[in-house]
């Protein structure tokens, strides 16, 4: 039933799943089920039709007419893209009609399209040149003048060049049906008809890019790559985009420049991440950071007061000498290590270990954007009870409470529209302002400030809770409407907000085992937030949220351990004040800038900082070294769901290093035997050959894997590789399997219930509240970002309506 | 407004009233008005549906599908609300009988809506009438409005215990809103753009409710069925094609008009007899017998009777009863570009061959008739209409490629005339620069 | 932004006669049209927030409907039809007259705003072809002769 427009209908909608259905295509018998799409049933036995305007997920057009198809007993062609598949149906795909049709339809399209394909974006990556590869037309019928316009600026990453258009309408459906942006029309009719953006002249929107990735030819086309390369001159590298805590995959398009490798684009095509198709502003053009001319390219050390150029060599020794000396003289109490939420899982856990191991302390915090150590804690002995970000896309309801993730977790967002539009998944939110996702929304309740924790009471059964929760938007019966609607779902998934921390985290849990199926997800706000809460960057849990107190399996691994729990960061801070704290050494994160600490804290304690950008924080320091951010390595993140993927090198800068070997030869500077800290090429670990040099001959195979897989083959201690063996030995949850993995595919893990020990401080989280547009101290840098700043109108929230 | 013709041929059903003063609701009533569907009110809603299929109606609006056969396909149960929707976009070139009807027997209308609902018991009619007929919908509001006013429409209408609303819509300039689906996302407040079929609008239609969809000229015709009975109705026709209806006669005629005649009456004598031939002594060239989307047919074809299934066979197509006659004096090439323009104009622009295929058809065709025609260009026409035929979204690019290919297939030599450089051998060739954009 | 009282009837009524907001928007652009002269920016902000659209929505189907425009047209518009029929019996001549006389092609509007002149298609009087229609008045069964009392007539009731 398929209509176009908002809250049309899509393939397959109200089709009851009955039994499968027989038909012929080309000659082959084939079953489906009852309700499938020809096109789609025809895709399932490997016999592609044809199509621009189709577009699974977006709602059918029938415009192109490209897919036809012979169906037996009908006598005009049919497309079988708007085709539904019935008993006993004989189609012919390819048969001299059809060729025929087609390439009318091709001869039709190229008679206004410019054939300016050596300068087209899309020029090898178009699907009218594919097309008329496979049906085109030899000679040209047609002798008359084409349109000609002139190309539009629609907004700082969105051009179009109309005389491309094939109006196949996608670029209008993704915007409207899948983002729920609606800035994308149609005008004018006949020939005359034009994709129009909402504006006049110019586009309104969420800038994620999502038109210019389906526009199957070179009318939508990017302004941070067009005119930049060719796609066959690019490397192409799947990884985990560096922004929020969702883990969005991007294929990162890469070429040499004169400082490395230079990422120039980055998409989804492929299709082959947790978020299908899906990416936002950030995961699209915000890699641009990277490039950044403000990028520091050389260690820094502070002399006479001035922050100068050194060597590589000099600033490790520097380092070395003097932590040896804080811990030897005054203890590891006296240092403090801040970890980072965008660095990888290996970097953190080998962080985490260096802390202790090395420098004797459990002074390690990070930037807490989530209480995740409240919800291991809750979650203890109740396995299960996660969702992944696929969850969301199939779960036949959702509950939001807190949070706004069509501005923080875009995918989040994404996976909840598409749900409820395609499976009609019933969606609650409850919040304390209105936020946009309230428009797919089965209930909403709208809570006073700060009530959060009291709805999730009210839930459980407190009655009590009622009064405060009601507000102008929601009324008592209607909160009680809505919980019995909530209680009644299975298999929820639960979806909440830094808002909720500590206690209610845990009756949160107990309303969530008391439903059916029931799952959850803890939203942080950063790309390895969850890693780095998952790989013990607390001064109170080891890896997998394993009290300090209970060193247990770390204490054989790691050897002796400081039992104490140590110092959080504002402990830090106060230590700082009061001369205590002698030497801070901070990797990956920007505690000055981001949590508001008086910069003259630090003056007294050697400050060592590991960076991109002399951010507030490396301002202040004694040494700065320059680091490779997550496009520039090799690892894995956990996004805030606890799906572990694979980080890939795409880019790379010369003059920096990946945190991981600054961490290594830092302990080597030490006089630490790194072996003990990075279990490289010692063989004792060896699984399915991929750890370091195991048998003989294991080391050459695996090399070569490597090698096929983009990742750095090197038998060193600074391959990240050799920690995650590690991780997965002894980090609860992580033993996921490694080769599915390494093929790129997401893993869910499950938060590690390894018992209570959390300390529930939970004025210690504070939310990163970046919006679509912002990421932290990156997003500072990323000349995208700025420029789709600089050109919103003053008020640049996105209206939630 | 609009002169009214007659002819002693004719016979008066739907024109009965025509020129009557029945616009009026009393002088509607005086002339047997709302009897009709007072009658359908005690009828068995299926016996209503029956009477109709049984009459032999076909849709006037151009593709001549049985009426009571499409009534019929509306379920009987509908969790969504059902819709009666009366088509009174009139924008085929070649026809104007829709405006006569609205003009002078609007109650007609709503009368053969209101049946129409009670056959498929829906309670809500719409009756969309064109941009440009401002006047007729001042009628029709009135007449909407008169109806409401004496209980006839509203709540228990005439005290039976039936609901039925009828409300007035207007277009505002698009042929392809005349198309059924098309209709019904304009009437939604959108671009007149066709729906995906199937599902049908007797499942699918307006607002997702099951709909009946007729041309005014259907709708009026049902009151009379319903009090003259349904043989009394088929037997005015030919079998399979019951009735009469109105003529649009067009083009170079001396008596031009509007003429209700009965189903099957012979073409040539419409021309000759009812028409009153070709003026100024000239030869007649052409006939497009139902519309400027149907095939042309020459003067050796035009012995046939004018229902759906003999011009079926001779070619062309009944379609919406505009009878445009061409003399002798008029190029082929330039009338096959005015007709191209049309469409290219009209083309909503939704699937590639229409789009894509009407706006090269008018640009190959312009050039052609100034003079710069090429050899190769002539099987260039017939090859476009002809993969444009059948595969676009919509019926409109077939209205485009059909006549195209006869002109064509009909008058190559005519084409061929236009070659190399040589100027139009129809006078005032010159001024035939096309005006518009 | 203000409209006639006959308008705001009008508008209200119609809001009951359909299930969606959104479904008078066609008729009711055109007769705000009639009364603004032209949908202008002010006029789609209006209706859109009337009706909960975007101004995007409205203006997607403003540009499909030919009747409907965003730019003023003269005050009497005339709108010769040149389709087959009207062609026929000398439409595309009287479109040429047209043009000579006021002075403007297709589309155009004269310098004082009195007449814009616009080859239409079909309006629905073949039969009494060629027709022209001004504004919404149809002139039929036309000569280049009576075309021009008509033009006289409709200039005379505008200078008054
Ligand atoms: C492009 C196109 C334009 C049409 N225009 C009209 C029209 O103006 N009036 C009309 O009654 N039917 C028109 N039709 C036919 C309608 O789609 C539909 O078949 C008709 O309203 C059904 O009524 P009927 O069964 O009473 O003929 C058009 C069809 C097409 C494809
Ligand atoms: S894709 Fe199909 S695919 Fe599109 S129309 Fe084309 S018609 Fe279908
Ligand atoms: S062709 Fe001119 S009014 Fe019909």
């Amino acid at each position: 039933m398929p209509v176009r427009e908002g809250g049309g209908s899509y393939p397959g909608d109200g089709v009851k799943r009955m039994a499968d259905v027989n038909l012929t295509v080309d000659g082959k018998k084939l079953t489906a089920p009852a309700g499938t799409l020809l096109i789609e049933a025809c895709k399932s036995v490997g016999i592609e039709v044809p199509s621009f305007c189709y577009y699974p997920g977006l709602s059918l057009q029938g415009a192109c007419r490209m897919c036809v198809v012979k169906i037996e007993k009908m006598p005009k062609l049919q497309t079988a893209c708007t085709t539904v598949v019935t008993e006993g149906m004989v189609v012919a795909t390819d048969n001299d009609e059809v060729r025929q049709a087609r390439k009318a339809m091709v001869e039709l399209l190229l008679g206004n399209h410019p054939l300016d394909c050596p300068v087209c974006d899309a020029g090898g990556e178009c699907e009218l040149q594919d097309m008329t590869f496979s049906y085109g037309a030899s000679e040209s019928k047609f002798m008359e003048a084409k349109n000609h316009r002139e190309e539009q600026q629609w907004s700082p990453v969105v051009y179009f060049d109309r005389p491309r258009c094939i109006l196949c309408y996608r670029c209008v459906r993704v915007c409207g049906e899948g983002m729920d942006v609606w800035a994308l029309g149609v005008q004018n009719r006949g020939v005359s008809s034009i994709i129009a953006p909402n504006q006049d002249d110019h586009l309104e929107c969420e800038e994620c890019g999502m038109c210019i990735d389906i526009c199957p030819v070179g009318a939508l086309t990017s302004g941070a790559y067009r005119y930049k390369t060719r796609p066959w001159e690019m490397n192409h590298v799947g990884t985990v985009c560096t922004h929020c805590g969702d883990g969005c995959k991007t294929t990162l398009g890469v070429r040499r420049c004169d400082t490395g490798m230079e990422i120039v684009r980055g998409d989804n095509r492929d299709k082959s991440g947790i978020n299908n198709d899906f990416l936002c502003i950030k995961g699209r053009y915000a890699f641009d950071f990277a490039h950044s001319e403000e990028r520091i390219m050389q260690p820094l050390i502070r002399k006479s007061g001035k922050l100068m150029p050194s060597t590589w060599e000099e600033a490790f020794e520097l380092i070395g000498k003097r932590f040896a000396e804080v811990r030897d003289k005054d203890g590891g109490l006296a240092i403090g290590v801040v970890g980072s939420t965008r660095t990888t899982n290996e970097e953190n856990y080998l962080l985490s270990k260096f802390a202790r191991v090395v420098l004797k302390t459990n002074n390690v915090d990070h930037h807490r954007t989530a209480d995740f150590p409240a919800l291991a804690a809750a979650l203890h002995s109740k396995p299960g009870q996660t969702a992944s970000m696929r969850d969301v896309l199939t779960a036949p309801a959702i509950l939001l409470i807190g949070n706004d993730p069509t501005n923080q977790h875009p995918l989040l967002a994404w996976q909840i529209r598409t749900n409820v539009r395609l499976r009609r998944a019933k969606l609650y939110v409850i919040n304390s302002a209105p936020i946009k996702l309230q428009k797919q929304a089965a209930g909403f309740g709208l809570l006073p400030a700060g009530a959060e924790a009291k709805a999730v009471a009210f839930l459980g059964g407190d009655d009590s809770q009622l009064d405060s929760l009601v507000s102008d938007g929601t009324t008592r019966e209607a909160w009680t409407a809505l919980r019995d609607k909530i209680r009644a779902e299975q298999n929820l998934v639960i979806a909440f907000g830094s808002e909720l921390r500590a206690q209610d985290i845990q009756t949160l849990v107990s309303v969530s085992s008391s439903l059916s199926g029931a799952k959850l997800i803890c939203l942080g706000d950063y790309a390895n937030s969850r890693g780095a809460a998952d790989m013990g960057l607390y001064p109170d849990l080891l890896p997998g949220y394993q009290p300090v107190s209970e060193g247990g399996r770390f204490q054989q691994d790691w050897g002796a351990l400081p039992a104490e729990k140590g110092l959080s960061l504002p402990e830090m801070v106060d230590a700082a004040k009061a001369g205590k704290l002698k030497a801070l050494y901070v990797v990956g994160s920007n505690p000055i800038g981001r949590l508001g600490i008086d910069p003259f804290t630090f003056s007294k304690s050697l400050v060592v900082v590991q960076d991109m950008f002399l951010t507030e924080t490396a301002t202040i320091a004694d040494v700065v070294l320059p680091a490779a951010n997550s496009y520039e390595k090799s690892g894995t993140f956990t996004n805030t769901c606890g799906d572990l993927q694979l980080v890939k090198k795409a880019g790379e800068v010369t003059g920096t290093k990946p945190d991981f070997e600054m961490i290594v030869r830092i302990a080597d500077a030490m006089g630490f035997d790194v072996r003990s800290l990075v279990p490289f090429g010692g063989g004792t670990h060896a699984d399915m050959g991929q750890t370091r040099g195991a048998q003989s001959g294991e080391a050459d195979r695996h090399a070569v894997w490597l090698e096929a897989h983009n990742l750095e083959p090197k038998m060193t201690p600074f391959d990240p590789m050799a920690i995650l063996d590690e991780i997965q030995r002894v980090v609860a949850g992580y033993d996921v399997s490694r080769t599915n993995l390494l093929a790129g595919a997401d893993q869910h893990i499950e938060i590690a219930h390894c018992g209570v020990g959390a300390s529930h401080k939970p004025e210690l989280i504070v939310p990163a509240n970046d919006d679509l547009f912002s990421s932290g101290t990156l997003g500072r840098y990323s000349h995208t970002l700025n420029s789709v700043y600089e050109n919103k109108p003053a008020e640049s929230e996105i209206a939630a309506d | 407004m609009a002169s009214l013709v007659s002819h002693p041929d004719e016979v008066r059903v739907i024109s009965k009233r025509f020129g009557q003063g029945a616009t009026d609701i009393d002088r509607y009533l005086q002339l047997d008005g709302y009897k009709a569907v007072q009658k359908a009110l005690s009828m068995q809603p299926d016996a209503i549906i029956n009477e109709v299929k049984n009459s032999g109606l076909r849709g006037r609006g151009g593709a001549g599908f049985s009426t009571g056969m499409k009534w019929s396909f509306v379920p009987k149960q509908s969790a969504k609300p059902k819709y009666v929707l009366c088509n009174g976009d009139e924008s085929e070139p070649g026809t104007c009988k829709d405006r006569l009807i609205f003009e002078h027997d609007p109650h007609s209308v709503i009368e053969g809506v209101m049946i129409a609902a009670i056959a498929v018991q829906s309670h809500t009619g719409y009756i969309y009438i064109r941009g440009e007929y401002r006047y007729l919908s001042v009628i029709m509001q009135k007449a909407i409005k008169d109806a409401y006013a004496k209980g006839f429409l509203g709540k228990n209408i005439f005290g039976s215990g039936y609901d039925l609303d009828i409300y007035w819509h207007g277009g505002a300039g698009a042929y392809e809103v005349g198309e059924e689906s098309a209709l019904m996302e304009s009437l939604e407040g959108k671009r007149g753009v066709p729906r995906i079929r199937p599902p049908f609008p007797a499942v699918v239609g307006l607002w997702g409710g099951p709909t009946v969809i007729n041309n005014a000229e259907t709708l009026a015709a049902v009151p009379h069925i319903i009090l003259g009975g349904a043989e009394w109705y088929a037997g005015l026709g030919t079998p399979k094609n019951g009735g009469t209806r109105l003529f649009c006669l067009s083009g170079n005629l001396n008596k031009p008009g509007v003429y209700e005649l009965p189903m099957g009456y012979n073409l040539k004598k419409m021309i000759y007899e009812v028409g009153g031939g070709i003026p100024n002594g000239r030869g007649l060239k052409a006939v497009v017998p139902g519309g400027s989307s149907t095939p042309v047919l020459l003067p050796e074809e035009i012995d046939i009777p004018m229902d759906f299934d003999s011009v079926g066979k001779a070619g062309s197509m009944l379609g919406s009863g505009g009878v445009v006659v061409l003399d002798d004096t008029t190029c082929i090439v330039n009338f096959a570009l005015r007709t191209i323009k049309f469409y290219q104009h009209e083309s909503c622009g939704w699937c590639i061959p229409c789009r894509e295929g009407t706006d090269w058809l008018k640009k190959t065709l312009t050039r052609f008739h100034a003079g710069a025609g090429l050899k190769k260009d002539i099987d260039n026409i017939y090859y476009l209409s002809e993969n444009m035929l059948g595969k676009t979204f919509c019926p409109l690019g077939d209205a485009a490629a059909m006549p195209t290919m006869a002109f064509v297939k009909k008058f190559r030599k005519e084409f061929e005339d236009h070659l190399d450089g040589k100027p139009c051998p129809f006078e005032k060739a010159a001024d035939r620069i096309p005006a518009m954009a | 932004m203000k409209f006639s009282q006959e308008f705001e009837q009008r508008f209200a009524d119609m809001l009951t006669h359909y299930p969606t907001k959104r479904s008078a928007l066609v008729p009711t652009l055109l007769y705000a049209q009639d009364e603004a002269g032209a949908l202008t920016d002010e006029v789609i902000v209006e209706l859109a927030q009337r009706l909960d659209l975007t101004e995007l929505e409205v203006r997607n189907v403003i540009s499909y409907y030919s009747m409907l425009t965003t730019k003023p047209r003269g005050k009497y518009n005339v709108q010769v039809c040149t389709n087959i029929a009207c062609m026929l019996r000398g439409g595309e001549e009287l479109l040429n007259h047209c043009q000579k006389k006021l002075g403007i092609g297709h589309k155009g509007t004269t310098q004082d705003g009195l007449f814009s002149l616009e080859e239409v298609e079909c309006i629905g009087a073949c039969s009494w072809a060629p027709a022209v229609q001004v504004n919404y008045d149809f002139h039929e069964n036309l000569t280049v002769d009576k075309m021009d009392q008509v033009l006289d007539e409709y200039k005379k009731k505008g200078t008054m």
